[in-house]
């Protein structure tokens, strides 16, 4: 895993104890703690890219870290545009890949 | 210290938007030396601030829609054109055929919207009426509030500043040169008061005429060179949503649009024009208000834009707005453009006073003033566009007497 | 809430603004201040949520005491509102007046709550963010801007890898080493752009003004023995000029660089690593600076006089807005800012005028060891990614300009796409224009003298159905 969050036993921080929440994530279920933001959850957990451009398809995460350059953006519990980076993670919330191809639908994907 | 370079041209055109793009092209295919001035840069003013609207969906009979179904066949076939001459690599003017949909929520609506295309109709305009149903097959996203619509099949949009560019670099290729940061600053008068060029802040050029295509800035070009033309600003914002998947399939817009456009008051005015790009955002536009040039944002017009918007896609209010920006359009008392020789001060022509339809109506316009300035046969009658014509004439007897 | 006192808004609550609501509140004014997070301490004291209470958070900091001092004397202080989670998304100029355009609530959520706000007097301490110069790979994930790896270090205790590369220019580069220290990941290297002689003109020459910055020196000597005690190499004239991998950052490229930041051929190495967090210095968030009609000046920040006021009456500016400076010079330039906003006597914060001079001197030697160099652009290839949003590449900008004869950033954005993204050229406005060679305030706007890229009248994106549903009269709301 190369990114992680820093085990509360180990983090000379010494941050209060994890409060743990589970987020979904393309189906696939993340755990993390109360407090953390969406990207901090996913980063936590070792994934760093979620989001593919509508371009060239290419895979995205976190860039700035501080909503500034709107890489990081996804689909929360069905409402696109959100910034990753600051949305705080509730336990349940439903973060889908909001730039992946449209799934057998009949609309034209626009081409440029 | 001003650097004196003069220069000579048969024509210079003040303003490098779309229609002194479009102008400057038609000249310099018909063999004029064509010179082309702008105080900051191509298409950074005007167009750049627009929609790229070609339309003839808000046009009633007379000459404006005269112009205009002209204007948008020249547009198809300049489309290809531009991309032959230019190549492929050349930014894509983004010429899109793709039809428009004017949409009402009432039974009012729907008689004004009826008769308004009946007429339409008779002018020569395609407008079919269609089914609340048949509307959704159109734009399955509608509101369910839409009564009935109809559909204009040759509505349809370009890229302005793509579509500037490349008249411009077309304009080039045949001869043409194109000058920014030059500011117009005066006249050079010739024997028995003749206009034979203009002084600029990079120097004189002199020449066998001058065209002033600079938009809403046209009065005050006029004013310097020494004559009068009635255009004002008209302020429009427009709103730009982030990219998403295609789900606006034409432009869209709600049955007020056309009183809008007809109503000549200075309170604002909005009716929703929602349309997606190849970009994948959705433009929203587009306010009229007359502040002069005030660039000023204003919430109360955005929030306007938006619910007008949401009124005809519910789906939007959940879209993120990224961008607003607002431009001035060339407005003229009696909605026309003014095409033609100015008969007060001989070497002078305008091509200006398009108000929000410049980019459509920008291709017939540089033919028909080619072809006055040439010599040549005009593709329709340019006397409604005239700068002395009757419904202008108290402001230009205004402005003979001032001079 | 007293209707005769004067009302000052602060927008941003980092040390600029913090010191600015807390003077302007000791000069006898009621003052609202508004951060769009939803804690204080902006970017520089970013600190994890009260949900994760942590036990020996200063490690990460420094003045933490300070951070402590200050949000405690505001939220004790009954004349102050602090209003967290608002986003002031435009600035209207109403004849004779400010009026601020506020959403409460979650970032980018749907009906938000609405404030709107018509100060007295208005102080912009909006901050800076990274700018990071573009290079061949820097848009592969595991590629951070140098923030982002600090944000997270301190605002989530999450490492953003094991093998870490620091690389830019400026002393930024050294607390964010610092922080990935403290995630224990291993900092491969921290690779400085600006070359020996640059650093020596910049830092050296009158040596005797930095004694007076004593306590920017401390901080900065203070993380040089950490990296000295980690054994983590400090290579100045170097850079990353690329990024590899598949699908995410496996190495970088490092090469030595010119004295104008070109790469010296037959200098670049290979570097494994997961993860490379870059910066080249800072971006001033100037979007409501500019709204409100600010002078910018030519070098892109806000111009104020020695009380900190801008050129538009009754609107002050403080902190990186003004001018980089980091935290100290940003704490001095609230207390004056804000002192001068609530109509306050200036000499009762001659300390911080006299810090704030000090500082200022430190902002110059910033820029004249470390500023951009134009010889970066040699790193660019042809399929180098410059706008990160519309994945408009280098070679697709140079034909654009080209092929259309326009070097006009507004033309060259319309006809290329790049910069019309959501990020709205956040991240590649300023690149934009220097590879066009476009003077800053030639994006025109509507004819007029727009201040260029900087532009943007909606601060940030806003849901449409928030927009419609906004209240049809414009009265301000309280606080």
């Amino acid at each position: 895993m190369t990114s992680q969050r820093i085990a509360v036993e180990r983090d000379p921080v010494e941050p209060g104890p994890d409060r743990p929440l589970t987020i979904w994530v393309d189906g696939e279920p993340v755990t993390g703690t109360a407090g953390q933001t969406i990207a901090g959850v996913l980063l936590g957990a070792g994934r760093r890219q979620w989001r593919t451009t509508r371009e060239g398809g290419a895979p995205r995460g976190v860039f700035c870290g501080i909503g500034v350059c709107f890489d990081c953006l996804v689909e929360v519990n069905g409402l696109p545009d959100v910034r990753a980076c600051l949305r705080r993670a509730q336990d349940g919330d439903v973060v889908a890949d909001q730039g992946a191809p449209p799934s057998g639908g009949s609309l034209p994907e626009v081409t440029s | 210290m001003i650097e004196r370079v003069d220069v000579a041209a048969d024509v210079v055109i003040v303003g490098a938007g779309i229609v002194g793009a479009a102008c400057a092209r038609a000249l310099a295919r018909a063999g004029a030396r064509v010179t082309v001035l702008d105080r900051v840069a191509a298409a950074s003013a005007t167009s750049a601030h627009g929609e790229g609207n070609l339309l003839v969906s808000d046009k009633g009979p007379g000459p404006e829609l005269e112009l205009a179904k002209v204007s948008l066949r020249r547009w198809a076939h300049l489309a290809d054109e531009l991309a032959d001459e230019l190549g492929p690599l050349f930014p894509s003017i983004e010429h899109e055929a793709k039809g428009g949909l004017v949409v009402v929520t009432s039974a009012d609506g729907l008689d004004g919207l009826r008769g308004f295309a009946e007429a339409q109709r008779a002018a020569g305009v395609e407008a079919v009426e269609v089914t609340a149903e048949q509307a959704r097959e159109l734009e399955p996203d509608l509101a369910p509030g839409v009564v009935g619509a109809v559909y204009y099949p040759q509505d349809a949009q370009v890229q302005p500043v793509a579509a500037a560019e490349a008249l411009l670099a077309s304009a080039r290729r045949a001869g043409a040169v194109v000058r920014t940061e030059v500011e117009v600053t005066g006249p050079l008068l010739g024997d028995g008061g003749r206009l034979t060029g203009v002084a600029t802040t990079r120097g004189e050029v002199s020449a066998g005429a001058v065209v002033v295509a600079a938009g809403p800035w046209s009065a005050e070009v006029a004013e310097r060179l020494g004559a009068r033309i009635a255009v004002r600003p008209r302020r429009g914002m427009v709103l730009v949503t982030t990219p998403m998947r295609q789900r606006v399939r034409h432009k869209v817009y709600d049955g007020d649009y056309f009183a809008a456009t007809q109503s000549a008051g200075a309170e604002l005015q909005t009716s929703a024009v929602i349309e997606s790009t190849r970009g994948g955002t959705v433009l929203i536009g587009s306010s009229r208000e007359q502040v002069g040039f005030d660039d000023r944002l204003s919430t109360q017009v955005l929030a306007q834009l938006a619910r007008r918007a949401v009124a005809v896609f519910p789906f939007l209010a959940r879209t993120n707005v990224m961008r607003s920006y607002l431009g001035f359009r060339p407005y003229m008392p009696d909605h026309l453009p003014v095409i033609g020789p100015d008969p007060a001060l001989p070497g002078l022509w305008f091509a200006t006073g398009h108000e929000g339809a410049g980019v459509g109506l920008a291709p017939a316009t540089g033919d028909l003033l080619a072809a006055g300035m040439l010599g040549l046969a005009a593709a329709v009658d340019p006397r409604p566009y005239a700068v002395d014509r009757p419904t202008l004439r108290p402001r230009v007897a205004h402005g003979e007497a001032l001079a | 809430m007293s209707k005769g006192l004067r009302h000052v808004v602060v927008v941003g609550a980092g040390p600029a603004g913090l010191a600015a609501a807390r003077a302007a509140a000791e000069a006898g004014a009621r003052v609202t201040l508004l951060d769009a997070a939803d804690g204080l301490g902006g970017q520089y004291w970013r600190h994890l949520p009260a949900a994760r209470p942590a036990g020996r958070e200063h490690v990460l900091h420094h003045r933490w005491s300070t951070f402590g001092e200050l949000s405690g004397a505001l939220r004790a202080n009954p004349a102050v509102t602090v209003v967290e989670s608002a986003q002031v998304w435009s600035l209207e100029r109403p004849d004779g007046g400010i009026r601020l355009n506020v959403l409460v609530g979650e970032p980018d959520a749907v009906g938000r709550a609405v404030l709107v706000l018509e100060p007295d007097a208005l102080v912009l301490a909006t901050g800076a963010h990274d700018r990071t110069l573009p290079f061949p790979g820097w848009q592969l994930p595991g590629v951070y801007s140098a923030g982002a790896a600090q944000a997270l270090a301190k605002g989530e205790r999450v490492a953003v890898g094991r093998r870490v590369v620091v690389a830019g220019a400026g002393p930024f580069l050294l607390p964010v080493a610092s922080a990935l220290l403290w995630t224990g990941a291993t900092v491969v290297g921290v690779h400085e752009a600006a070359g020996p002689g640059a650093l020596a003109r910049g830092w050296l020459s009158r040596p005797w003004e930095l004694a007076g910055a004593a306590g920017k020196a401390g901080e900065l000597a203070g993380y040089v023995g950490e990296l000295a005690r980690h054994r983590v190499p400090w290579r100045p004239g170097e850079a990353v000029v690329a990024a590899h991998g598949d699908g995410q950052v496996e190495a970088v490229t490092i090469a030595r660089l010119d004295e104008r930041w070109a790469p010296v051929a037959g200098t670049e190495r290979q570097v494994e690593a997961d993860a490379v967090c870059v910066s080249h210095g800072f971006t001033p968030r100037l979007e409501l600076a500019v709204a409100a009609g600010c002078a910018l000046s030519p070098s892109r920040f806000v111009v104020v006089d020695d009380a900190q006021a801008t050129s538009v009456p009754g609107v002050w500016a403080a902190g990186e807005i003004t001018g980089i400076g980091g935290a100290d010079a940003a704490l001095a330039e609230g207390a004056v800012a804000g002192t001068a906003a609530a109509g306050g006597d200036l000499g009762v914060v001659r300390v911080a005028v006299r810090a704030r001079a000090r500082a200022r001197g430190f902002a110059a030697r910033i820029e004249a060891a470390h500023g951009v160099r134009g010889g970066w652009v040699r790193w660019l290839r042809d399929d180098t990614v410059v706008c990160r949003c519309e994945e408009t590449t280098y070679g697709r900008v140079r034909e654009v300009v080209e092929l259309t004869g326009s070097h006009e950033t507004r033309s060259v954005k319309l006809t290329s796409r790049a910069g019309l993204g959501p990020c709205q050229a956040r991240m590649c406005g300023r690149t934009l224009q220097e590879l066009l060679g476009d003077a800053p305030g030639g994006d025109s706007d509507a004819g007029g003298t727009a201040p260029g890229v900087d532009r943007r009248p909606l601060v940030v994106p806003v849901r449409l159905g928030d927009l419609a549903s906004l209240p049809s009269t414009s009265a301000s709301t309280s606080p």
